[in-house]
């Protein structure tokens, strides 16, 4: 973990833009976003243009639409391409659902609820939150705009991050998933359940330890102040959907290559050696990006490796995979993003691993 | 990209899975028991576009009368990222690609599992069970119940690399992206010219003969074909009996 960098790289896009020549604008410059402050009249110039844009590349590619459906009849582009919009349609009811919410969160729920609702000794709020993950029905997709509301609404970042970390792996759902793919491993829920709360309890603390405020961006509130309730509510999907809907593309796409290019025949021999075989299903959890109600029967398919591998590959999978990598970099800001991936990653194969040599 | 452009992004994502969702085509991507979520999450983004619309041609109006309080709409931008949601609104609409077929299906091993117990099949007549339903009976109940009956069984045509016909049909849980094979190898009178993804009824019988997958060394059980008609793609080109 490269805890010991202290330049801040994400996290000065809150800075007044240096040496912005007129403070006319009261708002606009704390709006922008991170990545995007060059010439502000260029940019607008190019912005009012978008809808133009968008409507000749709809007309082109329809024009041409007979060209590109040849080059795409090759199996392989046939084959990514259904993967692809597979990720994407199972993806997005779960996506708007967290949106939904986390909108809710943001607009309805003052501030002081959660104050209330979570102990004030952060080293006590990360339990309670990672506990609470239990509540969200969905995977993954969903939880990274709700703990963004959380962090807006002024939760300590720390349960925020526990909460992000185990709601997609111990709510209900995805336990009953577990429990149907490993009908003769009840153990397995159990271990899942156990693993999946102590790294996110673990993680939680280690941020509230070691994290510094400036590696998280966090996301800025403005926009979710609007002339009316409605309007800030609306205004906070929209903005929360094309953001994260934008980073769910990215990693459906890595996905996709993944499931459509790589042999299968790589994990046959990854299979022989036990060590090898946890690395070899936990980094293929994070290649994969299957959501998480459905990561238990994949597991359960990988007949070759053993049980604690297969644990790996459940524990690693919702906390961290590529689609949940883009989506992280894209609410919380790439730094934040480069250093937390990897540290939950081997946080969350030393859980699976111990969990698994006390249950399985 | 401006607010006018994200509201027409959000309102095509919208209809598109809404038209997905009322037709069959979602079946090609994801389960069955997704449609009302689909159907659901659809509608909310066609309203967030109106409601983006709405209250841009408001503040538009009160921005006019006012002072340019609300000029936010114009200098706040989403980042270009938000492009890339062109990428599965074009895949979806214009493409439509199909279901996984024999591509995916012979890179991967065939996925069959050992079930809890059989269900009670008819007691005569010819037998109509499907790709997993055979393959399930033939290797752990090792064709106790099913040798010697008439059967038939509806799965879609591969070839591995020899030639070797495999008549499959893929099992999934959620979406196709963790779709798995469940291969059985025919044999018999095989119809001389097989096309790779083409939906075929084959009746015949059970046979005790097996083989390996060389991708994952999972069973295979043979059937002995009698004949082989082509039928029409099914309505759902997944097997989702593992989800219940």
């Amino acid at each position: 973990m490269a805890i010991t960098k202290a330049a801040p790289t994400g996290a000065d896009s809150h800075e007044p833009v240096r040496g912005a020549p007129e403070p006319e604008e009261p708002t606009g410059a704390g709006q922008d976003h991170g990545g995007q402050d060059h010439g502000s009249q260029d940019s607008a110039g190019q912005d009012s243009k978008s809808p133009l844009v968008l409507t000749m590349l709809l007309l082109l590619l329809v024009l041409l639409q007979g060209p590109i459906r040849g080059a795409l009849s090759a199996p392989v582009m046939q084959s990514w391409m259904t993967v692809f919009v597979a990720v994407l349609v199972q993806a997005l009811p779960f996506l708007v659902l967290g949106v939904l919410l986390s909108a809710a969160i943001a607009v309805f729920v003052p501030p002081a609820f959660f104050a209330r609702a979570l102990p004030s000794r952060p080293a006590l709020a990360v339990p309670v939150a990672g506990m609470a993950g239990a509540m969200l029905p969905g995977c993954e997709c969903a939880s990274v705009p709700v703990a963004g509301a959380l962090v807006r609404r002024g939760v300590t970042p720390a349960a925020a991050l526990a909460f992000l970390l185990s709601a997609p792996a111990i709510n209900p759902i995805v336990l009953t998933a577990t429990a149907v793919a490993f009908p003769r491993n009840p153990e397995m829920v159990v271990g899942r359940f156990v693993a999946s709360l102590l790294v996110s309890c673990v993680m939680g603390w280690l941020w509230q330890r070691l994290g510094r405020t400036d590696w998280l961006r966090t996301p800025e509130r403005s926009h979710y102040e609007g002339p009316s309730k409605g309007a800030a509510f609306w205004n906070s999907v929209r903005h929360d959907v094309m953001h994260a809907g934008g980073f769910l593309v990215v990693g459906a796409m890595a996905a996709a290559t993944l499931k459509a290019v790589a042999p299968a025949s790589w994990l046959r021999t990854a299979a022989e050696n036990p060590l090898v075989a946890i690395l070899a299903l936990a980094v293929l959890a994070v290649l994969l990006s299957i959501c998480s109600e459905a990561d238990a029967f994949v597991a359960a398919s990988l007949t070759q490796f053993s049980l604690t591998a297969k644990l790996a590959f459940l524990v690693v999978g919702p906390m961290i995979d590529l689609k949940l990598f883009a989506m992280q970099a894209g609410t919380f800001g790439r730094g934040f993003a480069l250093r937390f991936a990897p540290a939950t990653f081997c946080l969350a194969i030393t859980g699976a691993v111990l969990t698994g040599a006390v249950l399985l | 990209m401006n607010r006018q452009a994200q509201a027409a992004i959000l309102f095509l994502t919208g209809a598109a899975l809404l038209h997905a969702g009322f037709t069959n085509l979602y079946l090609r991507y994801v389960k069955a028991g997704l449609q009302p979520l689909l159907l659901a999450s659809g509608a909310v983004l066609i309203v967030a576009a109106l409601a983006t619309v709405w209250y841009e041609w408001r503040s538009h109006k009160s921005g006019d009368a006012e002072d340019h309080d609300h000029g936010e709409g114009h200098v706040h931008r989403e980042p270009r990222i938000s492009w890339l949601l062109v990428l599965p609104l074009l895949a979806l609409i214009l493409v439509a690609p199909p279901a996984l077929g024999s591509y995916s299906a012979m890179r991967t091993g065939t996925a069959l599992q050992q079930p809890y117990g059989f269900n009670k099949l008819p007691a005569a007549g010819p037998l109509d069970l499907n790709v997993v339903d055979y393959a399930t009976r033939a290797v752990y109940d090792r064709g106790r119940h099913i040798a010697g009956r008439p059967i038939r069984i509806t799965g879609f045509v591969a070839l591995d690399r020899t030639g070797a016909p495999y008549l499959v049909r893929m099992a999934l849980n959620c979406c196709a992206a963790d779709a798995q094979p469940v291969k059985i190898a025919l044999t018999g009178t095989i119809p001389p010219v097989l096309q790779p993804d083409k939906w075929l009824r084959v009746t015949g019988t059970y046979t005790a003969k097996r083989t390996k997958d060389p991708v994952n060394n999972g069973p295979i059980p043979f059937f002995r074909v009698t004949a082989a008609a082509p039928v029409a793609t099914p309505k759902d080109p997944y097997d989702e009996s593992w989800n219940n």
